[in-house]
């Protein structure tokens, strides 16, 4: 319980202190990086043996606040950890003390660990309101981040995200209206008995989460916010920011209305991620900017996200591939945080060096950033789902899922969108190899700056190398899982 | 009197719902950026007061809503606060990048 708390509380100790620090605040990463990792680690290794929870300050249920940490959220906040801290090293090159945009080093990092704070919130979070106010702070550190790139860009965003919130504030409404609770496995107790208005109220909130996840037909804003923004923050806002939103709608469908969650509905879920799975990739093909193909290719991997809906079968129908589907989602959710980061700074790291955002200005770059290109390129494997990477583990235990259950169609789409994701990367790196002649580049401001993608892309790749304690960890916060099935999904 | 509060409870739920129409419209209609805002606040307050109605409930008033409600209004106000303080930002200077087309 305590674990939780300091996981939740920290960053927002952090993000005080860093206002207070003025000038020094950006060292602050160097405590707060292998800290929170730290703890994110103990909180692994706890919820391995049992799950983490308890009520905030002691008062009970209907009164008091649940934090309760589940192997998935275990899983996530670990790999939230990593990609967090190795993002902030990385800015601190960036924002550091050193460079003259002083403004923004004082903004970045009050906002950043704002939203370390809020992301961590959402993922341990029991109660419907509570994860509103955690989305909303979260929502407010992403849209001031992203206007770091573009504040059209940033407006737009904000305008979807306050639609989100709405929605999803008044399907919380009609939902206590109906039921009288907020908590999520008491409304889980008290749903079966319910009526129209909590179908509607969950409608609602599906609407708002997928307008914040970008999700298919309202993924419109995610390209320009997450494209124009610099490196540390397109990494923090496509790896973090929309997963948050994710896991709430996994919650509310899975652990809250388990009684609720129809066919149709399921289908609905598959159908967008399908079609978010194709037009994104279609879409990241076209990109002639390599920061706008990495983010169309986010809208891609988000679309995989919400596979797990008709793969895991909904709520209350658990099925022997339930747990290889929930794995799946897990893997697929860690690695695309760890390979999506990593691939957004290298790119930072190559613009800034190239001076030239498009494709046409990466050619040759092999040879003059061996360290930078080597990072791309292992995430460029993960995401694709080659082994031994944690997203071919993803993509596998999608694949096997989704022939035991007999619906191959979403095997085509999982395999098409791997052949895509094959060929809209190969473009840029391509273009890194092709040519003779070394190109000269604008030096980078520290010569470690390469590391942070190649860690994180290590991460990734080690996610797949050392997959079985990752799966235990993941499927074992589902309740009635399908646990007879599983020998034939394990990997 | 416990007619009257369920009633009462109703009507707070009715107008909500109302408020909530209206600013909906607003939202989706206007282009401009202080007025979707304050059609943001109207739908705010539409779901405040339609969560104030669901309290009242035969025997009395349940504390729970108005406690969320109260919370809800600081978030309400902190997100307004921040798009308005965006909204001067990109009016009087445009964007970052070369697309100085502020508004839409």
């Amino acid at each position: 319980m305590n674990l939780l708390f300091a996981l939740v509380a920290l960053p927002l100790l952090f993000m005080l202190a860093s206002l207070v620090a003025g000038r020094h605040g950006p060292r602050l990463i160097w405590l707060a990086a292998p800290l929170m990792t730290g703890l994110a680690v103990w909180l692994a290794m706890a919820v391995h043996t049992a799950p983490e929870g308890g009520a905030l300050g002691g008062w009970p249920v209907p009164l008091g606040i649940m934090l309760e940490a589940d192997g998935l959220a275990a899983a996530l906040m670990l790999a939230s950890a990593i990609t967090a801290a190795i993002t902030g090293l990385f800015a601190l090159g960036s924002y550091g003390t050193t460079r003259a945009e002083t403004t923004r080093s004082y903004t970045f990092w009050p906002l950043f660990y704002g939203l370390w704070a809020a992301v961590n919130a959402v993922l341990v979070s029991r109660d419907l309101f509570n994860l509103y106010v955690a989305i909303e702070l979260l929502s407010i550190c992403a849209v001031a981040l992203a206007a770091f790139g573009s504040r059209k860009a940033a407006m737009d965003y904000l305008m979807i995200a306050l639609a989100g919130s709405l929605a999803y504030l008044l399907g919380v409404v009609l939902i206590f209206a109906a039921v009288g609770t907020l908590d999520l496995s008491l409304i889980a107790e008290r749903a079966p008995e319910a009526r129209t208005s909590v179908l509607i109220g969950a409608a609602l909130i599906s609407a708002g989460l997928i307008a914040k996840t970008a999700l298919f037909p309202l993924h419109g804003w995610l390209p320009p916010a997450h494209g124009a923004a610099p490196p540390a923050v397109s990494a923090l806002l496509s790896a973090l920011v929309v997963k948050a939103s994710f896991v709430i709608l996994l919650r509310v469908w899975f652990e809250a209305l388990p009684g609720l969650t129809q066919p149709a509905i399921i289908t609905g879920f598959g159908v967008l991620g399908a079609a978010a799975i194709l037009y994104g990739s279609a879409l990241a093909l076209r990109q002639e900017g390599l920061k706008a193909l990495i983010a169309y290719s986010t809208v891609a991997q988000l679309g995989y996200l919400f596979l797990v809906f008709p793969l895991a079968g909904g709520g209350e129908a658990i099925t022997p591939w339930a747990a290889g589907a929930w794995g799946a989602m897990g893997f697929h959710a860690s690695a695309h945080m760890l390979a999506k980061a990593g691939l957004f700074l290298a790119a930072g790291l190559m613009i800034h060096a190239s001076g030239n955002g498009r494709m046409d200005g990466l050619t040759g770059l092999a040879r003059a950033m061996p360290v930078t290109t080597f990072a791309f390129a292992l995430c460029a494997v993960s995401l694709m789902g080659l082994p031994p990477s944690g997203g071919f583990m993803a993509k596998y235990l999608m694949l096997i899922s989704s022939l035991a259950s007999g619906q191959w169609p979403y095997a085509l789409v999982i395999i098409a969108g791997g052949l895509m994701a094959a060929a809209y990367l190969f473009r840029p790196l391509a273009r890194m190899f092709a040519g003779t002649e070394t190109p000269a580049i604008t030096p980078l401001p520290h010569n470690w700056l390469p590391l942070a993608p190649l860690a994180l892309a290590i991460a990734a790749m080690a996610l797949g190398l050392l997959s079985a304690a990752p799966y235990e960890l993941m499927v074992s916060g589902l309740p009635e899982a399908g646990e007879a099935g599983l020998e034939e999904v394990e990997p | 009197m416990m007619e009257l509060l369920a009633e009462r409870g109703s009507l707070f739920a009715l107008t909500g719902a109302a408020l909530i129409a209206l600013g909906f419209y607003g939202f989706i209609m206007r282009r401009a950026l202080i007025r979707r805002l304050i059609a943001f606040n109207v739908i705010g307050s539409g779901i405040f007061l339609l969560f104030g109605g669901t309290g009242y409930f035969g025997g009395g008033v349940d504390p729970v809503p108005r406690a969320l409600i109260i919370t809800g209004i600081v978030v309400a106000l902190a997100l307004t606060a921040f798009a308005a303080a965006l909204a001067v930002r990109l009016a009087r200077s445009g964007d970052d990048d070369e697309n100085p087309e502020a508004g839409r």
